[in-house]
């Protein structure tokens, strides 16, 4: 099968300032299909520039982004606005959700962009908020919700269209370790599905879930490899009880 | 070892085997099973100190087993144990260490060393995850075992990034 996802040489500079700030500088990468890959990295080594870049949601300053075969960066905002909601979900760092929609609705949307009937985008719509126990929210406007539950609503409505490929940007931020773990299991059936998965995370347990990690440090890929599994059958090599 | 023992034997009289039974019930399939010989080694010592003492059972067609309960003195070194605030966790880190040599032994440079250690930890998180998802939701003990090393680990990464951060 054909890489999903590919950068060559990327770069991004902002230049909105005084002086211009390089916080991607020259990027390769590539994803194969079905893989998850999770982008680790300090506070501003460019792992939100990246992933935005890898959706089409922020301009790239030079460097090639293929999708599937295809060159995207140089797409218009249309044609990028169309494959997102065909093929690409996305999970901002903060949430995004459209304000004066319910939580339910908010969900239910990009199914119906994405084309399926109404009937199926409700039945999706039903299943993401239960698996991530929304369902008693579904009415409420997603001003009402505390940040955790924004965080899962936010990638619910990722996960609605059935995108090929995820890209999700600290998707476990605001989470307690419940919901992170309800949020564990969706992956890893999204996963098992054989969805691609891009996700960036401070969250050592959600990275461990990935195939692969990438660490980003200052704009350039520092590592890039698979997790070992190592059969660790109990706690005791992390905490000694005495 | 020697607490846990007393604490078990506060509950009830014991022998060796049982004792060993009961810890792997208290804390589940999470913490590795603590073996017979060092339990019956304890066990002697504490009898040793005077915190327990043992009485033997004759059993049929078998040597006498012995079974061990607890001495006033020991009930009372337990009670201390127990009212005592305890240290908090006093991390063995390697690894830092070898951070901090490492330039000098010019055998590999901080990066590398940062980059291994990061794919070490996730391993083993991945395994932590892998252990959550097999034990009982109604294991708690055991379940909160294995949080509480996942949230250890957590740790040691943000440190390691830290580390990255002012070191590489
Ligand atoms: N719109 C912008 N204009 C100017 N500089 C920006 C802009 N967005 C990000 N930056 C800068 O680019 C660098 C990378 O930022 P980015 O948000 O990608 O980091 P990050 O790895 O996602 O950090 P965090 O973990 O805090 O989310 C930082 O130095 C940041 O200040
Ligand atoms: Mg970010």
């Amino acid at each position: 099968m054909s890489t999903v996802l590919k950068t060559v040489n990327l770069v991004k500079i902002y230049q909105d300032g005084a002086i211009p700030v390089p916080a991607v500088r020259g990027v390769d990468l590539q994803v194969e299909p079905g893989e998850f890959v999770a982008i680790m990295g300090p506070s501003g080594s460019g792992k939100s520039t990246l992933v935005h870049m890898l959706g089409g949601l922020d301009a790239r300053t030079s460097g090639e982004i293929w999708l599937d075969g295809k060159r995207v960066d140089t797409l218009s905002e249309s044609a990028w606005a169309l494959l997102r909601r065909k093929k690409v979900g996305f999970v901002f760092q903060f949430f995004n959700l459209v304000a004066n929609m319910t939580v339910g609705d908010n969900v239910e949307l990009p199914a119906l962009l994405a084309g399926v009937s109404p009937k199926v985008a409700r039945e999706r719509r039903e299943s993401l908020l239960g698996a991530l126990d929304l369902t008693d929210r579904a009415d409420a406007a997603p001003a009402q919700l505390s940040g955790g539950e924004q965080q899962r609503v936010a990638l619910a409505r990722a996960l609605a269209n059935e995108p090929s490929l995820l890209l999700a940007d600290e998707p476990t931020g605001n989470l307690d370790s419940r919901n992170t773990r309800d949020v564990l299991r969706l992956l890893g059936e999204v996963h098992k599905k054989g969805q691609t998965i891009v996700m960036v995370t401070h969250d050592a347990r959600v990275a461990a879930l990935a195939d692969r990690v990438v660490s980003l440090f200052d704009g350039e890929i520092a590592d890039d490899g698979r997790i070992a599994r190592r059969r660790t059958r109990t706690a005791g090599e992390v905490i000694d009880l005495r | 070892m020697r607490l846990h023992l007393l604490a078990l034997l506060a509950k009830e009289p014991a022998h060796g085997y049982e004792l060993k039974q009961a810890l792997e019930q208290t804390f589940g399939s999470a913490y590795p099973s603590p073996n017979i010989g060092q339990i019956y080694v304890t066990l002697g010592r504490l009898e040793k100190d005077g915190l327990v003492r043992a009485v033997g059972v004759e059993q049929s067609n078998r040597p006498n087993k012995k079974v061990y309960y607890l001495t006033a003195k020991g009930r009372e070194h337990l009670t201390t144990w127990v009212d005592e605030p305890t240290e908090g966790p006093r991390v063995r880190d390697e690894f830092f260490m070898k951070l901090v040599l490492a330039p000098l032994t010019g055998i590999a440079d901080r990066m590398a060393l940062i980059n291994r250690q990061r794919r070490h930890y996730l391993s083993l998180m991945s395994d932590l995850n892998d252990l959550l998802d097999r034990t009982s939701p109604t294991d708690r003990v055991a379940i909160l075992l294995i949080e509480g090393a996942m949230l250890h680990l957590q740790a040691d990464l943000d440190w390691l990034e830290r580390c990255q951060e002012d070191l590489a």
